[in-house]
């Protein structure tokens, strides 16, 4: 995997993170490193698109609200967290995480946080993915004696 | 015309103490947390989300409790606090093809590729009232449920749009026929008024955050026989997808989060022409949340606005009728317009009580004159 597609992956799950996990999981890393902010945490929108007839032209569809933070640590590493939802800690918190995901503590702070994370967002996934397919539908075919 | 007038301050403060009381209700009883509104009243919260147009459910929480479960105010409390924040860009458009589907349907095909998935319904239930309910306590248990799923850790399937087995013989018209424009933005009514002809972007729009009941009104017309197009679900899905946006900052997108909504494709008739084929045709609808009813009469009501493009007759039908749809289907212009004649209008109404009595006068007058 890439480092850009690596770099995906840690961002998309720290703006899904549930908010009091991922400042639990933060908190139990105990790092609380000497940063500048480059942009405060700040909160607004994104217009969602859609497209007609799911693959056609593209059509905005409403918006979603999305706090955005810049952040940059004392060894230059330069952080951005875009998370959905109201919470300026959890965008404070998701761009410090990338950009210490850039320097040597990359290893524990996946293993104290990210991987957690990801295994938890899995099992919801899952558990929901379950459920779901409890209620699929088995179709039968009676016999009609017609002949 | 409306003309402000002064006075009334302290009617006004007690008026609004009073709701603030009446709001709460009886204070015995315990008040509901937006966490309780959020959990338990969940698809009044997609509704509120879907026509106030931002999805964010601890906020459409907070906007029933403080409208006190009237959802139009609740929307319109939405829809005020959108336009207090920055916009910071648009997402790619969302790939539904990839939802984490809750319940997926189709109407027109028994056996489809992932199966037909109930998920979380109303159907085939009773529509009696479940009294046990009003005794309060209990959580419905999820054992039973969860044994007779299929692996807990297996990866949802993926389920292909039953659609595009249509399409890929051929038998159904493309997914829009406007050009993808890859690099211009879609026309969007919260920046730029609504102008007339609308694009089928601009209509989606107006749809999606469209008065549901108007939309089901409008649809149900069309089944009935104005602008008939004769419609099938195709399919409908409900369920979460990964919402992606391009961040200038970083080169590249990330995902910003992940929401829930529903979709409706439908089948519709078509005759064809000289040059092609016949064909069925399609209606679109996309809602945030679990919000079947309005996606499916977003579908129906899209497919009746699309009769000129489809080169049908204008029957003259109310749902077939662009102007009348998009200019009556957004609860919040309708309810600010219905409502302000409730505010004061005196002069106006003087104006008028000063022409029906000389009106009066003169009739007298010349009735007298006439004897």
């Amino acid at each position: 995997m890439g480092e850009i597609e690596k770099r995906k992956g840690w961002m998309g799950l720290l703006a899904r993170a549930p908010t009091a996990r991922l400042a639990a999981l933060w908190q139990g890393f105990g790092l609380e490193p000497e940063h500048t902010l480059l942009r405060p945490p700040e909160i607004g929108a994104v217009m969602v698109r859609g497209r007609a007839g799911a693959t056609g032209a593209p059509f905005n569809l409403g918006e979603m609200t999305v706090t955005r933070c810049s952040t940059r640590l004392a060894c230059g590493a330069v952080g951005h967290g875009y998370v959905q939802g109201r919470d300026k800690a959890h965008a404070r918190t998701a761009a410090l995480i990338d950009a210490l995901m850039q320097t040597p503590c990359a290893d524990a702070l996946s293993a104290a946080v990210l991987d957690p994370l990801a295994a938890e967002l899995d099992l919801t996934r899952s558990r929901r993915a379950a459920r779901a397919a409890a209620t699929k539908v088995d179709f039968f075919t009676l016999v009609r004696g017609e002949d | 015309m409306y003309v402000a007038v002064k006075g009334g301050e302290r009617a006004i403060d007690s008026a609004h103490a009073w709701l603030a009381e009446e709001r709460r209700g009886a204070p015995d009883v315990p008040e509901l947390s937006i966490a309780q509104i959020r959990e338990q009243q969940g698809l009044a919260i997609n509704r509120v989300m879907a026509e106030g147009s931002l999805f964010d459910p601890d906020l459409a929480a907070l906007a029933i409790k403080q409208a006190r479960g009237d959802l139009i105010e609740a929307i319109f409390l939405i829809r005020a606090y959108r336009t207090t924040l920055p916009r910071f860009g648009a997402s790619r458009p969302v790939d539904t093809a990839a939802m984490a589907c809750d319940r997926r349907i189709s109407a027109t095909f028994k056996d489809v590729p992932g199966g037909q998935v109930l998920g979380p319904t109303f159907d085939y239930t009773h529509r009696l009232l479940d009294f046990a309910l009003a005794a309060e306590e209990g959580t419905p248990g999820d054992a039973a449920d969860e044994a007779q799923g299929a692996d807990r850790n297996a990866d949802p399937p993926r389920k292909p749009h039953v659609l595009g087995f249509l399409d890929r013989d051929g038998l159904i018209e493309p997914a829009s026929r406007e050009p993808d424009l890859a690099h211009s933005a879609p026309a969007d009514l919260t920046r730029e008024p609504l102008e007339l002809p609308a694009s089928r972007a601009l209509r989606l729009q107006a749809l999606a955050r469209a008065d549901e009941g108007f939309l089901l009104g409008l649809a149900y017309s069309t089944q009935r026989g104005y602008a008939r197009n004769h419609a099938f679900v195709g399919e409908l899905r409900i369920g979460t997808v990964a919402v992606e946006m391009d961040i200038p900052e970083l080169g590249f997108a990330i995902e910003i989060g992940e929401i829930t909504m529903t979709e409706c494709e439908t089948v519709n008739q078509f005759t064809g022409s000289k040059s092609e084929p016949p064909q069925f045709t399609r209606g679109y609808g996309l809602v945030f949340g679990q919000t079947e009813r309005k996606a499916i009469a977003m579908a129906l009501v899209d497919r009746a606005l699309r009769w000129e493009e489809l080169g049908e007759d204008f029957v003259g039908a109310p749902a077939q009728d662009a102007e009348f749809v998009l200019s009556h289907a957004d609860n919040i212009q309708a309810t600010g317009f219905l409502e302000h004649i409730k505010l004061p209008h005196y002069v106006d109404f003087q104006s008028e009580l000063e022409l029906v009595r000389k009106l009066r006068r003169d009739a007298e007058t010349g009735a007298e004159g006439a004897k």
